[in-house]
């Protein structure tokens, strides 16, 4: 290994000159990260925060190694701490409202016209994963990957490969990918039969039992191409089947009566065991002179009944060669669930439903701003601050829900350190 | 449903043909498309965080890859 080691300078030097041979231009790249280096360490911190809801801080090690022959091999860690209270499903009424904490060991309380939030979620996670990116021929690589997380009541494990064909002088690539995750739910308290009643504290939950399983597999195909000297494009066609218990153990729906809409009881949401799921991804990087522009298009739809459309946009604009600004800004818009349903109306049956605002139609709306600094031509900091707003509609008021702010809009704000370091 | 899947990804396959057909882009010419900011994912950790709040906050995932991890936030 360390023979190896000492000749990288000596290769690099005869590609340097190869380079000067073929009469590649010099790019001034005094003051920018390279593509590449032996090292790069990646380092950044979010910090979360949703109004009244949940706070989160979630700090990330990426290490990337050029291991010789073409080869690299990337690790990652990820630690989420988040904390807060989440919406529980249940929706606001005139009146105060008690509920059964998910163990089963106290009751939390919502105000009169005040959304429900249960202020017991707080999780710690912990992610790690790798890769090793390999050439398999003169025109063919292969990224290999393995990735496990856990958290106090979800673990998960996964591996993925991505086989990678360049060809047309490579300014085509064509890729194909499949990854495969075994996860287990550890619901607190246990997981809640579907459409059970919440207990009225100190009765306990109706359980299905804990550890069950949620197999997940994706497969990719897609096509990279380079337009231009200063275009790239890409599309993928992904995609996704998800099985097993896919609801989720904490979440509840108010069952409301069909005329006035007061909600009489409360139960626990059940969704489909299996779920695939297909998308459509476009992107596309210009440069113009100095500055870089990005946009992606992604159509997805799936067998729950959504279908969604999103934008993102990046412009890095060049202060000078040392510093830049990035605005960024994304619209996402879905449809409902077929199993959406904002309340449940008191003597009607349903094989499935979720009162989650996350499966409602919804829109998400995010603008942020990202600054940038060489440091050297090694390392670099930025900062980036972002703002989201999401939208959902309920699926139906009812009598006197119309007093009521059924689904209320929720934002967030995000603000990222990040510090890069190559040798 | 799975139509306007099939509809863009014939769409996707048809402009991927027509880029073949262009003037292909030599190594020496690559000068713009060699740096870090003109890759497909600049900042790989951006772009994770990003994954993670919205599949997160949203009902879709996916698109840009495969692989990543599962999470119970969803």
């Amino acid at each position: 290994m360390q023979l190896k080691n000492k000749h990288k300078p000596v290769r690099r030097g005869l590609a340097l000159a190869t380079a000067s041979l073929l009469g590649v231009p010099v790019v001034n790249t005094a003051n920018a990260l390279q593509p590449s280096s032996e090292w790069e360490v990646d380092t950044s911190i979010l910090f979360y925060a949703e109004t009244d809801r949940v706070s989160l801080a979630e700090p990330i090690i990426r290490a990337r190694k050029d291991i010789g022959d073409d080869q690299f091999l990337t690790m990652k860690l990820v630690l989420d701490t988040l904390t807060g209270s989440s919406a529980n499903g249940a929706v606001a009424t005139g009146s105060a409202q008690t509920f059964t904490t998910p163990s089963g060991q106290g009751t939390y309380t919502a105000g009169a016209n005040e959304t429900p939030l249960d202020d017991s979620f707080h999780d710690t996670r912990v992610a790690l994963s790798g890769e090793w990116e390999r050439p398999l021929g003169a025109s063919t690589r292969a990224i290999f990957g393995v990735n496990a997380s856990t958290e106090y009541d979800y673990q998960s494990i996964g591996v993925s490969a991505t086989f990678n064909w360049d060809f047309n002088q490579k300014n085509s690539t064509l890729t194909a990918g499949l990854a495969y995750n075994a996860d287990t739910v550890n619901p607190v308290g246990g997981a809640p039969v579907g459409f059970t009643p919440m207990p009225t504290f100190p009765s306990v939950k109706a359980t299905q039992g804990t550890g069950l399983s949620k197999d997940v597999g994706d497969l990719i195909i897609g096509w990279t191409q380079i337009l231009g000297r200063k275009d790239l494009m890409q599309v993928n066609f992904v995609y996704g089947n998800e099985s097993g218990y896919l609801t989720d153990p904490y979440k509840i729906l108010s069952v409301v009566d069909g005329t006035t809409g007061d909600t009489n009881s409360y139960v626990y949401e059940q969704r489909p065991d299996s779920r695939s799921r297909q998308a459509f991804f476009w992107r596309w990087s210009h440069m113009f002179e100095e500055d870089v522009f990005r946009i992606s298009y992604r159509y997805y739809t799936d067998d729950w009944g959504i279908a969604s459309n999103t934008v993102d946009m990046h412009y890095r604009f060049e202060i000078n060669p040392r510093h830049y600004l990035e605005p960024h800004v994304r619209y996402y818009a879905q449809s409902a669930a077929d199993f959406y349903h904002t309340s449940l109306i008191d003597g009607q049956s349903y094989d499935n439903a979720s009162a989650d605002y996350r499966l409602a139609d919804m829109t998400d709306t995010t603008i942020g701003l990202k600054y940038g600094v060489s440091l050297s031509n090694k390392s670099e900091f930025s900062i980036r601050a972002e703002h989201m707003l999401q939208q959902a509609d309920p699926s139906q008021v009812i009598g006197n829900q119309s007093a009521q702010d059924l689904v209320p809009d929720v934002t967030a704000n995000m603000l990222t350190f990040n510090y890069t370091l190559q040798w | 449903m799975m139509k306007p899947i099939f509809s863009m990804a014939i769409l996707a396959i048809a402009l991927s043909q027509t880029a073949c057909s262009m003037q292909p882009v030599q190594p020496w010419e690559r000068d713009s498309l060699a740096q870090r900011k003109m890759q497909l994912v600049p900042y790989p950790n951006d772009a994770f965080l990003d994954e993670h709040i919205y599949f997160s906050k949203e009902a879709s995932r996916g698109g840009a890859g495969v692989g990543g991890g599962g999470c119970g936030c969803n």
